[in-house]
């Protein structure tokens, strides 16, 4: 009786909710239509760029042909990701991935924050300044003139080898040798980033209330006492929400410096899911493949995320949503 | 009053500005060392084997061989327009986008927002973008180089929720005085916004000058190639050969690694030049926005970049 009425109830509002949602958007649209308008290029960049693209994933389950393009061509369901999963490519390319990423998680994430630590207990405020100013400059150098950097300075002429053979040590092509590939790419990445990324620990740092510093230092608390127990805790939700983004990017090592730098002598430390996509898809124009492993890597990507996200709301209060 | 310190703290405070000067000298010595060494004489930097803390020699052949390398010009040209052009587009669209999504009361503002954010996360990837860019048929063409990235999803979410902490009141005055939505924007909203857009000047324009990669897959075209493409091929690929030749063979020969410092320098100056100015604006802009009173929103992660500069 009651699931009698209830669906009869159901089924008598549900259109006509439907359609005083339509009715109420047009008159919205209608009411705001100056605003609309106004949203309208964005949304339609946003449309083309990302969305139209996003159906092109099929691809990743098709044997894409050119001349039929991306609706056209055959089907050839999961071919592609078994393939990717049982080449030899797959094992190298995703150890390289997660290692370079873990390595700049795990010394490059905490460098800005140890320098914005160092910087807030500076009391002289031109030589702060002075020392932001120093070391954000290398943020604003390009990709391909950091790489060309790296690779005259890593040359057995280069500056590496003057500062090392002072300590002794003789004179290699670093970046031909695979070991060095990683310490290589993370290191010019904590060079270039360590100023700009302590930028938005220095602006939390501001946030703090100073009255707590007070309060401690008449407690008796030392500078060392400060930090653990009030700059540290204020900083927490700040180190956490950044951590957890970057997290969501543990896939995304950053493979324009990849490959600039990589060469086939150190393919097997240095290849990592995108450069090997770039080789695949771009320059071997093996268009399915390449587009099978990059949404691979999205999805690991979006798992990460969301694992990420979890355990930061299970232990602290902050995330993301 | 005098603070009296104890030894302890004297002795942090030193090691604290030692360690931050050596921080200092690794950030910016390899810079120095390439205006150094692209200044230097070619025969005496090639058997030298230490450190270099000056330039040794002095000669600006390497500056003349860059200056006058057709490609690097053509790049600089290219590099130049489509920083300009691509900045302002990143603007208009942006700003319009972001503006309209901080209007309160819009049905659509929240669907259209999760729409924008998933892309954060999801995207087609570099593929199935490149097919589309090939539809699309603007491959080959300046487009290709202003079209990805016309708006970048931080920025937008910065603006928004800088648009969002202006006081609703102000453009109640407005709307009572007869501005038409258009008017509210441009004469109310955006001048009030100036140093939010001296930043996504800052960050569309180092974007767009230092970007090679789209270049490198969308364009085949060299009279279109940008300078970093151009740098990569001289710097990454190391074909130096071009630049020699307006040298004479004889010097050339030593030349190779200076002249690509001088490449480098030449390509970097420029946008290290930008930074202080566009710092100045913030500055200002800060200034204006607290006797105004507005309060600045605690924000998206990378707008701590502008409350930086606010509260300092």
């Amino acid at each position: 009786m009651n699931e009698s009425i209830m669906s009869k109830m159901g089924s008598s509002i549900l259109p006509r909710n439907k359609v005083n949602v339509l009715k109420r958007l047009t008159r919205d649209i209608i009411k705001n239509k100056a605003i609309y308008l106004i949203a309208l290029p964005g949304i339609m960049y946003y449309i083309i760029y990302y969305y139209w693209p996003m159906l092109g994933v099929t691809i990743a389950f098709k044997s894409f042909v050119a001349s039929k393009g991306v609706f056209g061509s055959p089907w050839i369901g999961l071919e592609h990701f078994v393939n990717f999963f049982k080449s030899y490519y797959f094992t190298r390319i995703l150890r390289n991935t997660l290692v370079i990423s873990f390595y700049s998680i795990v010394i490059g994430f905490p460098a800005p924050i140890i320098l914005a630590l160092l910087l807030n207990e500076v009391r002289n405020q031109v030589f702060k300044r002075v020392v932001q100013t120093v070391t954000y400059m290398p943020h604003f150098i390009s990709v391909v003139v950091v790489s060309g950097m790296i690779i005259a300075f890593t040359q057995k002429q280069g500056l590496f080898n003057d500062v090392l053979s002072v300590l002794g040590v003789p004179r290699e092509n670093w970046l031909l040798n695979a070991d060095w590939f990683r310490a290589i790419f993370v290191g010019s990445d904590i060079w270039q980033e360590i100023g700009w990324g302590s930028i938005i620990y220095l602006a939390a740092l501001t946030g703090i209330d100073s009255s707590l510093y007070e309060a401690a230092k008449i407690d008796g608390a030392g500078r060392w006492k400060q930090l653990i127990h009030i700059t540290l805790p204020g900083l927490l939700p700040t180190i956490i929400i950044l951590l957890i983004l970057r997290m969501g990017f543990v896939m995304n090592v950053g493979f324009e410096k990849v490959i600039l730098l990589y060469s086939p002598s150190t393919y097997e430390k240095a290849d990592v899911i995108s450069s090997f996509v770039y080789r695949k898809g771009i320059i071997e124009a093996n268009y399915s493949y390449a587009t099978a492993v990059g949404f691979f890597n999205s999805a690991v990507n979006f798992i990460f995320l969301l694992s990420a996200n979890k355990l930061s709301k299970k232990y602290s209060e902050s995330s993301l949503f | 009053m005098k603070t009296h310190r104890s030894v302890a703290e004297k002795v942090f405070d030193i090691v604290n500005i030692c360690i931050l000067i050596v921080i200092m000298i690794a950030a910016s010595y390899p810079l120095l060392y390439i205006i150094f060494s692209s200044l230097s004489v070619p025969s005496q930097l090639a058997g030298y084997n230490n450190i270099l803390y000056r330039p040794l020699g002095l000669q600006f052949d390497a500056y003349y061989a860059v200056l006058h390398n057709k490609p690097i010009l053509i790049g600089y040209r290219n590099t130049i327009v489509y920083t300009i052009v691509g900045t302002s587009l990143n603007l208009i669209f942006t700003t319009t986008l972001a503006y309209a999504l901080s209007r309160r009361g819009l049905m659509l503002r929240n669907s259209l927002m999760i729409m924008i954010v998933i892309t954060m996360f999801f995207s087609g990837g570099l593929i199935p973008t490149y097919l589309v860019m090939k539809q699309l048929g603007i491959v080959n063409t300046w487009i290709s180089m202003v079209f990805p990235g016309l708006i970048g999803t931080y920025n937008l979410i910065i603006m928004r929720t800088y648009f969002q902490s202006i006081p609703e009141a102000l453009e109640e005055s407005a709307r009572i005085d007869g501005a038409s939505e258009m008017k509210i924007m441009v004469r109310i909203m955006i001048p009030l916004s100036m140093p939010i857009i001296a930043v996504m000047i800052l960050y569309y324009g180092v974007g767009h000058w230092n970007s090679w990669f789209n270049a490198s897959i969308y364009l085949t075209k060299s009279s279109l190639y940008p300078l970093q493409l151009v740098l990569r091929n001289i710097l990454v690929t190391g074909n130096t050969d071009d630049l020699l030749t307006s040298l004479g063979t004889i010097k050339g020969r030593d030349m190779s690694e200076i002249v690509k410092s001088a490449a480098i320098v030449i390509a970097t100056v420029p946008i290290l030049v930008l930074y202080p100015f566009l710092t100045e604006v913030f500055r200002q802009g800060c200034h204006d926005r607290r006797n105004k009173r507005i309060r600045i929103p605690n924000g998206f992660a990378q707008d701590s970049f502008f409350n930086l500069h606010c509260s300092g």
